[in-house]
């Protein structure tokens, strides 16, 4: 299906808006949707959580099983993260295997938790060169109201605090998989020479440019990605990642706190 | 052949202590979703399935199109995380013959012939899997589709009876359904009695098939009344702020009668004084 | 008490209306000389019609109705227009204002104009005309739309347009509303901004009765007892 159209005049509203600092929602620019997090919600899944952003809502399932290890790394688990844009959630999303979009999407999201080694994948080697676990982290999108990289970013940190190796299959008790860093991400997008975090889908329609930032618990950087067709200057991007890393602390206590 | 596992004790009663014919726990609630133009959320013992609906709408691609009726398509799919052993993303040859057979259960009472060209999108996703997905799935969707406002002749409402360690039983669960005989899902409309679902694979007598078929039927008929009342309580919540003022005679706006002509004309209504300039739009 | 819907009745898709004398209306459909309801809505009974006022669903264009719609594409003699409706909407060359020379319609119109529209005809097929070419229907330039559900459009209405008058009398914003749940808006940006949590709460208690009392008190909370002359 074709990119859905804005139209010119929602497009001159919201950049009519953002000259002023003003969003058409009505939240100030560093303001976040209600966020509200259900951990455990999937029984079959070693972890999971629900995640709704405002009307955006993602659901993500961490399994574990046991696998061969890369030949390159012997001795570590195996991270596997995807991203399946729905049907469901939303007219514009089609049936069919992950279009570019699901796959920045995963990429993102895994760099964010890879990078910080959130999981200590050495942990999860059982037999060096032979076994290890594979933990798959899924994002299964729901409802799509705009910025699905935040909301995936605390989906997943969600449901890795509340995995449970499941190490009574091998013989073992199961244990509480241990987290080491809290990354989370924090997206702006730049409407005109505004920039707001957590974008709407409307807002990220009429955006020129968006950046995601993932923090960790300390306020460094640990994953980026800029996006769509527009551009930054040298001082957004510093403003970005200072307003960022301040967003993410707030947010870390809700999420993980 | 006796089962390893006894799936029933010396009182009949199963291992989650249900009687034979007893339901699991069902829950739905309607209207879940934001973007979809209709949803609903169904607990099934341990299924946890959502549905979604969205038509009619243009179908694509255009070929598809049957200039004298809406299609009814539906899409069944399991989230990986819905099983035990994590399920790879995507469509399988399962969940494409799971989503024909409800697609033509659900189309079956659709006024179809009123959208020409359009298709109504059903999808359905389950986000925990027990035992008996297809029939929690099409239960909910048929409550998405009333939601979303899609003219029908009634619901749609679906279970399975079954046979386990020898003995017929509504509503297999997990290890029943592993372990069983037999499974027989059903899906009926309940105003007419008509059997617009029917899947079995396993081993059953006529007479057991028989008795299974009318236990699953009747159950039919209770899971109607839980999809009745998640409509009707997703529509009531708006009451409660309102008072309760006695009903006027007639509603404020609805025209006088004939099916054709229903809501006065909306006769725009630009305000009659300029008192913003139109410069300021620009501002 | 939750079958009613502050008095009236709520009904879903099967439900029995009646037998014998009523006939069947919008949203109903008749089967062994019975009446039943075929959507999710409220039962009306109107001179000898039964008819259910529905809750949801998509809005089908009906010849006459003010659409609020956006150029989605253009041809060498039309545009086409998203109305909001299962169907996508020509607007040909020759119901606008304006002469358009065969493959100039770029000059006059751009994919994502809003327009105030109406709808000229429908034949069986579900095919639909519409026109510019009446008082009134123009291009919309500068404020906002907000989008509703096209069954909560009649409420925002009101009974000869009473609910709009009274809206505007407050907030003194210019307002256009399409059939199609589409709703123009412009004025002063806190007035806008009041407007649509006034319309969104009639579209959240479009069943409740006594809106008008409601609205009218929500807009003096806003803007104190007497609207400003």
């Amino acid at each position: 299906m074709a990119v859905k159209v804005v139209s010119e005049l929602t497009r001159n509203h919201i950049h009519r808006l953002a000259a002023d600092g003003k969003r058409v929602d009505g939240r100030g620019p560093d303001e976040y949707r209600p966020l509200k997090i259900e951990k455990g919600f999937v029984g079959s899944a070693e972890g999971s959580a629900r995640v709704h952003l405002g009307k955006t809502e993602v659901l993500v399932g961490i399994k574990m099983d046991f696998g061969e290890p890369y030949a390159d790394s012997p001795n570590k688990g195996v991270l596997i993260t995807a991203a399946e844009l729905i049907p469901m959630a939303s007219p514009d999303f089609e049936a069919g295997p992950p279009r570019e979009k699901a796959i920045e999407l995963a990429r993102v999201v895994d760099r964010g938790i890879r990078q910080t080694k959130t999981v200590d994948l050495e942990k999860l080697c059982i037999e060096p060169g032979e076994k290890v676990w594979l933990l798959f982290m899924d994002m299964h999108i729901l409802d799509y109201d705009g910025n699905l990289f935040d909301a995936c970013s605390y989906g997943v940190l969600g449901g890795l605090s509340n995995t449970i190796v499941p190490a009574s299959r091998l013989e073992a008790e199961d244990y509480p998989l241990e987290i080491q860093h809290q990354p989370l991400s924090v997206t702006a997008a730049k409407i005109g020479n505004a920039i707001f975090l957590d974008p709407s889908l409307q807002e990220e329609q009429v955006a020129d440019a968006r950046l995601t930032v993932a923090t960790d618990e300390n306020g460094d950087v640990r994953a980026m990605q800029k996006g769509l067709n527009g551009s930054f200057t040298f001082d957004e991007i510093k403003e970005i990642v200072d307003r960022a890393r301040k967003a993410g602390g707030e947010l870390r206590k809700q999420i993980v706190g | 052949m006796e089962p390893e596992v006894r799936l029933l004790d010396e009182n009949k009663r199963r291992l989650d202590g249900r009687a034979v014919d007893e339901l699991r726990p069902i829950k739905i609630e309607a209207g879940v979703l934001n973007r979809a133009d209709g949803s609903a959320y169904l607990e099934w013992g341990g299924n946890k399935v959502l549905a979604a609906v969205y038509g009619p709408r243009e179908a694509h691609p255009r070929h598809r199109q049957d200039p004298a009726r809406a299609l009814v398509q539906c899409r069944y799919n399991m989230a990986a995380f819905s099983v035990s052993d994590r399920k790879r993303p995507g469509p399988d040859r399962r969940s494409v013959e799971i989503s024909k057979v409800v697609s033509e259960a659900l189309g079956h009472v659709v006024f179809k012939e009123q959208f020409p060209r359009t298709s109504v999108d059903v999808f359905i996703e389950v986000l925990q899997a027990e035992a008996g997905t297809r029939c929690a799935g099409l239960t909910a969707a048929a409550v998405a589709m009333a939601d979303a406002g899609i003219p029908m002749r009634d619901l749609v409402v679906s279970c399975a009876a079954g046979k386990a360690d020898g003995t017929l039983l509504l509503d297999l669960g997990k290890e029943e359904d592993n372990l069983g005989e037999a499974d027989l899902p059903v899906a009926i409309v309940p105003r007419t009695g008509e059997i617009v679902l029917l899947q079995m694979d396993g081993h059953l007598t006529p007479e057991e098939l028989e008795t299974s078929l009318k236990s699953a039927i009747d159950a039919c008929h209770k899971i109607y009344e839980i999809q009745k009342d998640a409509l009707r309580r997703r529509y009531a919540v708006t009451t409660e702020h309102g008072g309760a003022p006695p009903p006027p005679k007639e509603p404020e706006t609805e025209a006088d009668t004939p099916p054709t002509t229903e809501e006065p004309k909306p006769e725009e209504v630009e305000a009659p004084e300029p008192v913003v300039p139109e410069t300021q739009e620009g501002e | 008490m939750v079958e009613k819907s502050a008095g009236r009745e709520l009904v879903v898709p099967g439900d029995l209306l009646g037998t014998a004398d009523l006939k069947p209306g919008m949203g109903t459909f008749a089967e062994d000389g019975k009446v039943y309801a075929a959507l999710l809505g409220i039962k009306n009974e109107r001179s000898g019609y039964i008819n259910i006022v529905p809750l949801s669903g998509r809005y089908i264009p009906r010849p006459g109705d003010s659409v609020i719609g956006m150029v989605t594409d253009r041809g060498p003699s039309h545009w086409l227009l998203e109305i909001n409706s299962p169907y996508p909407a020509p607007l040909h060359v020759n119901e606008v204002p304006w002469r358009v020379d065969y493959g100039d319609t770029a000059r006059y119109l751009d994919i994502g104009d809003i327009l105030l529209l109406k709808v000229l005809l429908v034949d069986e097929t579900k095919r639909v005309v519409l026109t510019m070419k009446e008082h009134g229907l123009r291009k919309l330039t500068g404020g906002q739309i907000v989008e509703i559900s096209h069954s909560k459009v009649p409420r925002v209405i009101g009974r000869k347009g009473s609910m709009i008058s009274l809206i505007k009398e407050f907030t003194r914003c210019r307002l256009f509303v399409g059939q199609n749940g589409r709703i123009w808006i412009d004025g002063d940006i806190d007035d806008v901004h009041n407007t649509i949590s006034v319309i969104k709460r009639i579209e959240e208690e479009a069943q409740v009765i006594g809106l008008t009392e409601s609205v009218k008190s929500m807009l003096e909370e806003m803007y104190g007892p007497s609207p400003v002359e």
